[in-house]
């Protein structure tokens, strides 16, 4: 029986020899939205997704993706949903539109030829044979040969990983175009940009453990502005805002949810009590900070 | 009915990435044709006259270079291709797909298969019309069988040696050292009658000197001193079988990390 998931995960674990990558998942992600796993380098993510695809083989856990058991490589299963890996290359030896038609070929019901083109803005691409591509160009050639059979479902892991900043936004374009095809989408990332402008959930996935899961605003909740400035030691600051001080460079700093009230009564105060705010800055903290704190939250026990 | 139609469609994508790839379809079909037209060159006009018929020399590069030309289609290019193919992520790829391992497997074998007997063709051609080899003592039937239990002998071994491979840029190294060797010491070249006797037990040990002297022997009984045509496809049926053990048994879907 089919759950109302596209993809419902729980208790995952996975080691390589001694080392255990993924250590006790939990993963729901419904039909229709696209749902994005964030983290850094060697979060254990690529791993996650390959046991969704059915590549790797979990150590503990149950794990059903569209009703299927990924690894038992059913044909069924295979027919529903569409893969990007991370790192593949294409045939070199064909054009964009012949491996999109080889790949379309092994689907019973696969989208249009045209509308793959289309959907990944390669129409104008199709005679072109690999090696004539751009890095981002062929990354839409790996997306329009997940597509070609029109799943249900569409792994992607990475898909802009390298790209340029404008080949970047062209690849959400690309993404939100899927959504309006009413996809599923599982990607992982490691911008928290990309995942505001194209997910609809996301979760944080650090060390193989997922430490947050929640909307986009959700997450960048936790990326907080940070305002500093240097001054000398001991300020009496008004009430209500706290500052870590760092004596090497006399800084002081100041994370608000609420910007514009935060500044007001710093900068207000600063000019009636005649106090000099030098390098007066204000910084979004980098989502790399937000993670390192995520993770000794995680550490702590003090997860929320 | 569907598996003929995605074995065809593979078959046809088999076929179109070889003959794109002009470097590797050169070596693969033009070398024996060549080796066979210098060798034919040098030696095919002396002749041996038999029952008051004279028979060229050229009669025994036909069927030496029909091994050749096999070995070169079967195991050589079938060892290469998927070793790189595994390395590109492209055998990966292929398992994310509906697409069954078995059509996978078989539209490779089919094509490296019919590509040898298309080769065998040539060579003979080019040998009876320039080169007056001699057809008329072929074992037609003999020939064939012999043919195709080389052809799927060569295949399992090609795919047993891409398990084993470590990499890619590793495969031509590998491959080379492997055939060759083997080719100058198995009567494909020359006639190994006054070989020292161990090099003639290595090759012996060996599948490519059986597949050599089979087809040489049905090809005309004037080069059956050796027809022990049962010991030669016993020795290729057993390395058909280690082949395929150690292809099913290594086969890896991705490159070793």
């Amino acid at each position: 029986m089919e759950s109302s998931y596209a993809i419902e995960v729980k208790g995952l674990r996975k080691s390589y020899g001694d080392f255990e990558a993924v250590k006790g998942i939990d993963l729901r992600v419904n039909s229709g939205e696209i749902f994005a796993l964030l983290g850094p380098n060697g979060a254990g993510k690529t791993t996650t997704i390959e046991i969704l695809e059915g590549f790797l083989t979990p150590n503990a856990g149950s794990v059903r993706v569209l009703g299927y058991d990924p690894a038992k490589h059913e044909r069924v299963y295979k027919e529903r949903i569409g893969i990007v890996l991370q790192e593949t290359e294409v045939e070199e030896f064909l054009s964009v539109e012949e491996s999109i038609r080889l790949v379309r070929s092994y689907y019973q019901n696969p989208l249009p030829l045209d509308d793959v083109l289309a959907v990944t803005g390669l129409t104008d691409l199709r005679r072109v044979r690999p090696r004539k591509l751009s890095g981002g160009q062929k990354r839409r050639l790996d997306v329009a040969m997940g597509l070609a059979g029109n799943p249900d479902l569409l792994f992607l892991d990475e898909p802009t990983t390298g790209f340029d900043p404008q080949a970047r936004r062209d690849a959400w374009d690309m993404l939100r175009n899927l959504r309006e095809l009413g996809k599923t989408v599982l990607l992982t990332s490691h911008y928290m940009d990309e995942v505001e402008h194209i997910a609809s959930r996301a979760a944080v996935m650090i060390d193989g453990k997922i430490v947050l899961e929640g909307t986009p605003q959700d997450l960048a909740h936790e990326a907080e502005p940070t305002i500093s400035f240097r001054a000398t030691a001991n300020l009496n600051l008004p009430n209500g805002l706290e500052a870590e001080f760092h004596e090497g460079d006399s800084q002081y700093l100041i994370s608000s949810s609420d910007l514009v009230k935060t500044l007001y009564v710093l900068t207000s105060w600063a000019i009636e009590n005649n106090v000099s705010l030098e390098d007066l800055s204000i910084t979004r903290r980098s989502l790399d900070d937000a993670f390192v704190e995520l993770t000794q939250r995680a550490e702590n026990g003090q997860e929320r | 009915m569907r598996s003929l139609q995605l074995l065809a469609i593979q078959y046809a994508y088999e076929n179109v990435r070889f003959w794109r790839n002009s470097i590797a379809a050169f070596f693969t079909v033009a070398l024996p044709i060549l080796m066979m037209m210098i060798l034919c060159l040098l030696f095919g006009s002396q002749q041996t006259v038999v029952e008051g018929q004279p028979v060229y020399w050229s009669t025994f590069y036909v069927p030496s270079l029909s091994a050749m030309a096999v070995i070169g289609a079967c195991f050589t290019n079938i060892a290469m291709e998927v070793s790189i193919s595994r390395d590109r992520g492209l055998l990966k790829r292929y398992r994310g797909t509906p697409l069954p391992v078995s059509i996978l497997v078989c539209a490779k074998l089919v094509h490296a298969v019919v590509l040898g007997f298309l080769l065998v063709i040539c060579l003979i051609g080019v040998g009876v019309w320039v080169f007056d080899a001699s057809v008329n003592g072929i074992q037609l039937s003999l020939f064939v069988v012999a043919l195709i239990l080389g052809s799927i002998t060569f295949c399992a071994l090609g795919l047993a040696v891409a398990a084993l491979i470590p990499n890619a840029e590793a495969s031509p190294a590998i491959v080379q050292a492997v055939v060759l060797p083997l080719l100058f010491i198995s009567d494909v070249f020359l006639p190994m009658d006054n070989a020292p006797a161990w090099l003639q037990w290595i090759a012996s040990v060996f599948p490519v000197r059986h597949f050599a002297l089979i087809l040489q022997s049905t090809f005309h009984p004037i080069l059956a001193s050796d027809i022990r045509v049962s010991i030669h496809l016993f020795v290729m049926a057993a390395w058909f079988a280690i082949g395929l053990v150690v292809a099913i048994r290594y086969f890896r879907w991705e490159p070793r990390r």
